[in-house]
């Protein structure tokens, strides 16, 4: 199958900066992509790239098999939800999404019978009227999405489009931008920082770091075999055990990362079971987060591990009263990943 | 218990009037609703006033009476020429800032590094740190028959074009320094910053993103321009509109420095108050580019201006 957008050997040089430094990379058609990384990491830039906003420095970027690298932005079948919406503030809702129809020269008609299925899609009806300063930080989300929809795209890219709403809304977003995606049937380019976001929504991720790709994969991949120390650290939390440590505890010098949620906290001196690996310390710090509760551990080997048990049974007082006991960290050899270099 | 704190002067006026915010409001503006309200307000009233009188032409007197018979001199022959020709000017003067500050501001705000951009803004602002005189005065030099324009077109074997120019009825004259053409040169060339500075400030204000939108939903430049860039900048143009038309109005100057015999709305005002002592007259004169504004500004509010703000 060929992909939906192909990125070969692309870089993007601001003076002496690296944005983007020789990233290759394939989306296949239909899937909900997800650009990961902190601020400053490239992923924003190569979504700019695929848009036409940017060129790359060196490198060819190809849309269905098309090389798209030196077309400009009106020329490209992509369209974007930016992420301060970038909403036309003279034109009413309704103007605003049947723009790119009124470029084509559509027919009012049909334009109008557009606009009104749309609203339906991202559930704004009988909004058209308004003007983009009279509506929520939501709704706006929305008529973005609507204005970028309305134009069949076969890819849509999105630059942190929840980014400035809040939780609750971020989340109820998360679910219908995956429903819609799903509807239409198109290929969803996402750029996020937030790790959460991206293994809720996407199929795959690739995570972005200094200008490169570390790691592509699906949510579980990514999050449960790390292939490097960045990504165990960003994706999740980081809980990295090398050198004599590691010697110590797994019998070898290389790095590992363990999640938190798989290591179980025991009393002190408690016999190890078979096939599970163990490590003591004390407790340096337990915060109460309600569901669950987090707790640092100083090994006595050198070096930290975070462990979160849920509070099943445990209530706050029980979990403060842990602080600076002496515990047994174990976990199971499976559930211990391999860091590289 | 805890000592009682030493608090200072300005932080008990301070404290005083964070109670009583209305007062706080009240001492703020009231010295520029004195400014506005008394100063400028009631010498326009004063103005209004003096048109509602006459000038007994037998004594030479102002008649204190009301009538309007001096707004019915206003539309005698010569002064609705003086009316005419003025306005025409200012809408020429206009447009033709517009035409040149509009590329200038969308440069400076979209496309220029912080230190051009610095560089651009300080030559925009420049001339107006030197005296108007002085510049309109280096400007007849300039325009002069031995000037350096005259030279140019000499030097390039186009005199013809210039002398052509020059015998156009209405706006030529024996010399660029003595013509409207070399009016119309001057006046946009001393009102530039006017137009550029608020189309500018308009221009800042339009998000990079919505030009990236427009594009990205299939408009090239030239169809972006039209929809998104000029909507959102227009009401600076307007605002750079009434500076530049209210000047060129208002100006009497440049009129008299480079101009002909033909009068324009300043002079009139200028030689009916002084020479000839008709208060009313020229009082009555002054209203005329009010009115003219009055209704610009009408028109461009019907025609959207202000919607974008």
């Amino acid at each position: 199958m060929q992909p939906a957008i192909s990125f070969v050997n692309v870089s993007r040089h601001f003076g002496e900066v690296r944005a983007v430094d020789d990233i290759t990379l394939d989306i296949m058609d239909g899937e909900f992509f997800t650009l990961l990384g902190p601020s400053g990491s490239g992923k924003t830039t190569s979504l700019r790239m695929v848009a036409g906003f940017e060129r790359p420095s060196k490198g060819e970027i190809y849309l269905h098999g098309a090389n798209v690298s030196q077309l400009p932005p009106y020329e490209r079948a992509v369209n974007t939800v930016f992420q301060d919406y970038a909403l036309f503030p003279h034109m009413s809702v309704a103007e605003n999404i049947s723009y790119g129809l009124m470029i084509r020269k559509v027919p009012k008609a049909e334009r109008m019978r557009r606009v009104e299925e749309m609203l339906a899609l991202v559930r704004l009806p009988n909004l058209g009227g308004r003007k983009p300063s009279q509506l929520s930080g939501g709704q706006r989300q929305r008529v973005a999405l609507a204005r970028a929809l309305i134009n069949r795209p076969p890819v849509l890219l999105l630059d942190e489009p929840l980014g400035a709403l809040d939780l609750k809304l971020r989340q109820q977003m998360q679910i219908e931008l995956k429903i819609i995606q799903q509807q239409v049937g198109i290929t969803f380019v996402y750029v996020t920082h937030d790790q959460e976001e991206a293994l809720t929504m996407s199929d795959r991720l690739a995570v972005f770091n200094n200008g490169k790709i570390e790691q592509v994969g699906s949510p579980s991949e990514i999050y449960e075999r790390p292939g490097t120390a960045f990504v165990a650290g960003f994706v999740g939390i980081s809980n990295l055990i090398s050198g004599s440590a590691a010697e110590a505890i797994a019998g070898s010098s290389e790095s590992f990362a363990v999640r938190p949620e798989k290591i179980h906290l025991a009393e002190a001196g408690t016999p190890v079971p078979d096939g599970r690996l163990s490590a003591d310390g004390r407790v340096r710090q337990v915060i109460y987060l309600g569901m669950y509760t987090r707790y640092t551990v100083e090994l006595d080997l050198g070096g930290e591990l975070t462990v979160v048990h849920q509070n099943l049974e445990t209530t706050s007082m029980d979990v403060l009263a842990a602080r600076g006991k002496r515990v047994r960290l174990m976990w199971n050899r499976t559930h211990m990943q391999p860091i590289g270099d | 218990m805890q000592a009682v704190k030493r608090v200072s002067l300005s932080q008990r006026i301070s404290n005083f009037l964070f109670l009583r915010p209305r007062l706080f409001l009240a001492l703020l503006l009231l010295p520029p609703i004195l400014w506005l309200g008394v100063v400028y307000l009631g010498s326009m009233l004063t103005l209004l006033i003096q048109s509602i009188f006459y000038l007994d032409d037998f004594t030479g007197q102002v008649v204190r009476e009301f009538t309007l018979r001096t707004y019915g001199e206003l539309f005698t022959q010569s002064n609705l020429d003086i009316i005419g020709r003025t306005a025409g000017m200012a809408t020429a003067v206009t447009l033709a800032a517009v035409l040149l500050a509009f590329p200038l501001a969308y440069y400076t705000t979209m496309h220029a590094t912080r230190r051009s951009k610095a560089l651009l803004y300080l030559s925009v602002v420049l001339p107006l740190w030197s005296s108007y005189l002085v510049r309109v005065y280096a400007w007849k030099l300039i325009l002069a028959k031995e000037g350096i324009i005259s030279w140019f077109f000499t030097q390039t074997s186009l005199s013809w074009v210039l002398e052509g120019l020059l015998r156009l009825p209405g706006i030529g004259g024996p010399s660029l320094s003595i013509s409207p053409i070399g009016m119309f040169l001057v006046f946009v060339y001393v009102w530039l910053p006017y137009m550029v500075l608020p189309i500018q400030a308009a221009l800042e204000r339009v998000p990079a993103s919505l030009l990236e939108a427009s594009e990205d939903l299939g408009a090239n430049a030239l169809v972006t321009f039209r929809h998104i860039t000029l909507p959102l900048a227009f009401p600076g143009v307007v605002a750079g509109s009434i500076f530049t038309f209210s000047l060129t109005l208002g100006d009497f100057i440049v009129p008299s420095v480079l101009g002909n015999s033909s009068f324009f709305i300043g002079q009139a005002v200028l030689s009916h108050q002084g020479t000839s002592g008709n208060i009313p007259l020229a009082a009555a004169l002054t209203t005329v580019p009010m009115a003219i504004m009055a209704l610009y500004l009408i028109i461009a509010r019907k025609l959207g201006a202000f919607e974008a703000l």
